[in-house]
């Protein structure tokens, strides 16, 4: 603990507000947890808002100090230390942690902001906000970290957060097992990870990043089998962090949430933690080729099976969701291409228009009275015009709308990016991702805010007011045009440049066929949800129904795995519910009781049975005895 | 002789509040917390004195921080001979700490024969501290058997019945047979030792430091470490020697279940790591894979009958077993990383099992059930007691910044370097964890209310136990450092004995 006098003592900006931006949240959880009851609606929103509000501050701060002083490197106190494991609570700001801390903290706070609306007149709204900073404490520490244990500790917190806050509404029963189901397979990701520390302390010997990327190279060649492995066990964590294939199950299930909840972990931050992991290691990855191209195919076949289940989904916020893990898969794709800053700028465009249209689904649901089925909402856009009106930005985005939409400059370049690393395989996949999201973002928009209203709770939608409606949503708007793909993160020097670096050839036919296909795409989209709506009849019936089917239950991964994994260890647990070794024991002692009750029935109380079996225990003893002797 | 005084204080305070009964209840009770606080002082203050980072000389005798010698049965080469270091420290403190929570938890719940409750609990405590303080061989048995007799009594009077038709005298005769009976095979385990010596050397003795250097035949010191081992065992529990623990912990009152999970369990590991390793190390050393691989057995097996239980006590009671199977990989991996490891996790299970229990009483004491099924639906009308219960499963499940990752991973890593395929399905465990944690989440605080009207919330007694557990979970899971260093002599001297037996291995680089 001197070590953090001292650290203070000699206090410069950074050494203060790099905790700041994690003790903040900390301290509005505290507050809001040890409240017990006593803060009303207001304060508890207002503690909740201000404590990642003032983070945001602080964060800001430290980018004016970043551009001038550069990285730097705080460490408060050792945490464990034994030998040579010496991981600490230290803390590294670097261009790519800073520009996570930016997303986290910023597009954080607006999301809290409009908490403060959706949330209105729930109870336990303390709780609530409790958990939300909560995760931003765990998500900061998680991108901070200069070690791998602490960023595990983030890594951890922030799944907690997350299966607490789906479960939020937790009288139904249904909304604990998504968070229980949300936790488990994220776990399972984790395990890889812990086991990928593991391996890399062993061979390394520490658990810092920075000396790891230093060491790694020193101690492996390209494509050795340890640090494969290593990669593939990091990919693993990645995967059910950011629910890609297989592990992604978990992300459609953990809409269960409040809406808030869903912009902030299912789409802004958490979700893409598996991409900052990955981007944060690249070293182990670069040494992996198999591990990386790993991550460019899982990438792209998520991106697919999303971008198809996502066409299918009535729930908007299950749209949504498919739709996040299509865009992560992008940034995947950009990974397995080694274009590690395209994926982390994708990355935070996507954390802009997508916590934008999250809002703004979340803004159609309140004021349709928590009603989200597309099949009975449309014909809003006159009521919501806000609303509306992130929908279009957002979904422009989404759609990758060319020139004005910050989207558009992010996906160009994963694709271009692809194209450069010779992937071409990886490139269509791209390209026809491009055209599905259009499509289901199309239907999104025209199937919730076009046509007549389909039911009472549409036709009586109520208009969303008050500032902390309306800011939220116009600043995350503001982000998702072009406006937004103009920041430019900071990430020279973290991360090693780009294939696609320097070279121009091909680019602009590139940017023109990306540009067409999302044109095409949108205008499809128009013809066949717009339109010519009697051109999807075929859908009802057949083949169609059956596809249909198919992609609304995102390809029935869930019923594989309830198949294989979950009824067989429910079968387990059946089978040894009383206790299988225990009861070798217990027959013990039902031996023991079945030779008691055996000698006592000789037990008789008649001379004549004893009499009888003294005699011919007499002989018996007699004549062995005889036996014995004879034998000698 | 402040050591005989950390071993008297118990059983003296025991006999007074048996007296006090007729003063009162409130006096019986208050004698007890303070018999209990002043065994926790004490042990503090200790802490605060001494130095526990003496250097393992590379002589043959561990060093001990103080040390205590009565010479008693001269003929056999019997002392009472009492020792402090680190290791013990670091567990009396624990014993008192949860000693001061057994009376606090007892406050309401016991109602019956007050004094003698308490001379038992007490009792207990004095034969636990004996344990961890006896160097004598001798002696440690003697204070070994001793804290199964008032065990017993506290799961046979003060005990609950549970389902099945199960009662708690069933429960309490199958916990005093198990460990009898283990107990019996340490004794002859000691006597063969004391008997080789006697052959090497002509010369009765029972003391630790004599008999650590006697030299035995592989295949003697194999069936000795065995005798010793399963004795161990039986305790901390080993599957398949478990039998008696889920029984014992569902039907033994609240504070008969935070002594038995917090403190009786923990007397195994550190026999294991006192005695079974030190004593025997090459036969420890070639038996380590079977023991690692019982340990993963105790993973799987713990985790997988915790999903399956309905009572929620057992619950508890299985998972102790799939924490303590982390503690038998690490103590038999023998790396200073593990070893260490294995203090931590320790500790925070004696805090987190204790926690649950007690949360667990509670229930018990609002709902009068401890079936899961009739549960559900709780977190809305328990105040902020499901928000305990909440943290303690996060504990239980391995959360970071809680002791538990402490210990789980520190044994982890410590492992991974010896054997990295143990340590890889250890991990799964981690898994099953999450699991059987939040499937009891689900069952008893979420879905539907069973009912509306809100049950009594915490008081301040209860509120400030609670408290006390979390806060020092999170200080060993945030800064273990002041535990390791104070451990980190004893284990060290472990781990050298431990080793140096093996081929040695490449340093974890």
């Amino acid at each position: 603990m001197m070590e953090l006098l001292t650290t203070f003592s000699t206090a410069q900006p950074t050494a203060v507000l790099l905790p700041l931006t994690f003790l903040l949240p900390l301290l509005g959880t505290l507050i809001l947890a040890f409240s017990r009851g006593t803060l009303g609606y207001g304060a508890s929103a207002l503690t909740g808002t201000a404590s990642v509000g003032l983070a945001a501050l602080a964060t800001a701060m430290l980018a004016l100090g970043f551009a001038e002083n550069g990285p730097e490197q705080l460490t408060l106190w050792t945490w464990i230390a034994v030998g040579d494991f010496q991981p600490g609570i230290s803390l590294a700001l670097d261009g790519l942690s800073l520009t996570m801390l930016g997303v986290i903290t910023g597009v954080g706070f607006f999301i809290h902001l409009f908490a403060a609306w959706y949330m209105r007149g729930e109870a336990g709204i303390t709780r609530f906000y409790t958990y939300m900073n909560l995760f931003v404490f765990s998500m900061v520490l998680l991108v901070l970290g200069d070690n791998l244990l602490l960023l595990f500790l983030g890594w951890e917190g922030v799944g907690m957060c997350s299966y607490l806050l789906i479960s939020y509404y937790y009288t139904n029963s249904a909304n604990g097992w998504a968070g229980f189901k949300a936790f488990i397979i994220t776990r399972i990701g984790d395990v890889f990870l812990a086991i990928g520390m593991f391996l890399l302390f062993s061979r390394l010997g520490t658990l810092n990043i920075a000396e790891i990327l230093e060491l790694a190279p020193q101690a492996w060649q390209s494509g050795d089998t340890v640090v494969e492995l290593a990669a593939f066990l990091l990919l693993g964590g990645a995967l059910g962090k950011s629910a890609q294939l297989p592990l992604h199950t978990w992300l459609a299930d953990a809409m269960a949430g409040p809406t808030p909840v869903s912009a902030l972990i299912h789409a802004a931050t958490m979700v893409t933690a598996g991409v900052y992991l990955i981007a944060r290691m690249h070293g182990i990855f670069e040494l992996a080729p198999a591990a990386l191209y790993a991550t460019g195919v899982i990438g792209a076949l998520t991106l697919l099976m999303a971008g198809f289940a996502a066409l299918a989904q009535t729930d908007i916020k299950r749209v949504l969701a498919y739709s996040t893990m299509s865009q992560i898969g992008y940034m995947f794709l950009a990974l397995g291409v080694g274009a590690y800053d395209t994926a982390i700028f994708h990355l935070m465009t996507h954390a802009f228009f997508k916590a934008l249209l999250f809002l703004s689904a979340g803004a159609v649901i309140v004021s349709c009275h928590h009603e989200q089925d597309m099949r009975n909402l449309g014909g809003l856009w006159r009521k919501l015009p806000l609303a509306y009106m992130g929908f279009v930005v957002g979904g422009a985005a989404l759609a990758a709308l060319p020139l004005v939409s910050a989207g558009f400059y992010s996906k160009d370049e994963i694709l271009w990016q692809a194209l450069a690393a010779d992937q071409q395989g990886l490139l269509v996949a791209g390209l026809i991702g491009a055209l599905l999201t259009s499509l289901y973002t199309l239907r999104l928009i025209i199937g919730t805010f076009h046509g007549a209203a389909k039911s009472d709770n549409a036709r009586h939608a109520e208009t969303g007011r008050g500032l902390a409606h309306g800011l939220p949503l116009v600043v995350l708007a503001v982000l998702s045009t072009f406006l937004g793909a103009w920041i430019t993160p900071p990430l020279g020097g973290v991360l090693p440049s780009s294939p696609g670096e320097g070279v121009t050839a091909g680019h602009g036919a590139l940017e023109l066929v990306a540009a067409a296909t999302a044109l095409a795409g949108i205008a499809l989209g128009v013809w066949l949800f717009g339109l010519k709506r009697g051109w999807l009849r075929p859908a009802n019936h057949g083949l169609g129904a059956g596809l249909w089917q198919l992609w609304h239950h995102a390809w029935g991964f869930d019923l594989v795995f309830d198949w294989t994994i979950v009824r067989p260890y429910r079968g387990v647990v059946w089978l040894l519910q009383s206790d299988l070794f225990d009861g070798l024991f217990r027959l013990l002692a039902w031996c023991v009781r079945l030779v008691h009750l055996g000698l006592s029935r000789t037990q008789t109380g008649k001379l004549r049975g004893y009499a009888v079996t003294m005699v011919a225990g007499a002989t018996l003893i007699l004549l062995s005895l005889a036996l014995v002797i004879q034998g000698t | 002789m402040i050591l005989v005084w950390l071993i008297v204080i118990p059983f003296v305070g025991g006999l007074f509040c048996w007296q006090a009964e007729r003063l009162g209840s409130r006096a019986t009770r208050l004698i007890a917390l303070a018999t209990m606080l002043c065994e926790l002082l004490i042990a503090l203050w200790l802490w605060t004195q001494l130095d526990f980072q003496l250097p393992a000389t590379d002589g043959s005798s561990t060093q001990w921080a103080i040390e205590y010698r009565l010479p008693w049965i001269t003929r056999f080469g019997i002392d009472i001979h009492l020792a402090l270091d680190g290791l013990s420290l670091v567990l009396i403190a624990l014993t008192g700490f949860l000693g001061v929570l057994a009376v606090l938890c007892s406050w309401n719940e016991i109602v019956r024969r007050i004094g003698f409750f308490h001379l038992n609990l007490l009792w207990i405590l004095g034969g636990v501290v004996g344990v961890f303080l006896a160097i004598d061989l001798f002696l440690f048995f003697f204070f070994w058997e001793l804290m199964l007799v008032p065990m017993y009594f506290l799961i046979a009077l003060w005990g609950h019945s549970g389902s099945k038709g199960s009662t708690r005298i069933g429960a309490a005769i199958k916990f005093f047979i198990y460990t009898q009976a283990s107990g019996l095979l340490m004794l002859v385990a000691i006597l063969g030792l004391v008997f080789a010596h006697h052959a090497n050397t002509g010369e009765y003795s029972f003391s630790y430091a004599v008999l650590k250097e006697t030299t035995l035949s592989p295949t003697l010191a194999f069936w000795l470490m065995l005798g010793f081992f399963i004795a161990f065992a039986v305790k901390l529990p080993v599957i398949p020697l478990h039998g008696w623990l889920p029984n014992a912990h569902a039907q033994a009152p609240t504070a008969g279940s935070v002594d038995l999970a917090g403190i009786l369990l923990k007397t195994a590991a550190y026999g294991m790591l006192r005695f079974a390793l030190p004593l025997f190390p090459e036969a420890s050393q070639a038996f380590a894979p079977v023991a690692m691989g019982l340990g993963l057995l105790g993973i799987f097996y713990g985790a997988v009958l915790a999903c399956g239980q309905r009572d929620i006590k057992r619950f508890v009671a299985y998972t102790s077993i799939a924490h303590m199977g982390f503690v038998l990989i690490g103590i038999y991996a023998g790396t200073p990383l593990a070893l260490q490891g294995v203090v931590v996790l320790m500790v925070a299970h004696a805090f987190s099992a204790a926690g649950l229990f007690i949360l667990s009483g509670q229930l018990y004491e609002r709902l009068h059930t401890r079936q899961i099924n009739e549960m559900g639906g709780l977190w809305g009308r328990l105040g902020s007691l499901p928000g305990f219960y909440l943290f303690l499963i996060a504990a239980s499940l391995g959360m970071p910044t809680t002791a538990n990752f402490v210990g789980e991973f520190m044994v982890l890593f410590g492992t991974f370097a010896i054997a990295p395929w143990v340590v890889a399905l250890a991990s799964v465990g981690l898994v099953l964890a999450a699991v059987y944690s939040l499937l009891l989440m689900q069952r008893v605080h979420y879905g539907p209310p069973k009912d509306d009207t809100p049950l009594k919330g915490l008081d301040p007694r209860e509120f400030c136990m609670l408290l006390g557990i979390i806060a020092l979970i999170l200080w060993v899971g945030l800064y273990p450092q002041p535990l390791l260093d104070t451990t980190g002599a004893s284990m060290g001297e472990i781990h050298r004995l431990f080793d140096a037996q093996s081929s040695p291995l490449p340093e974890a680089r």
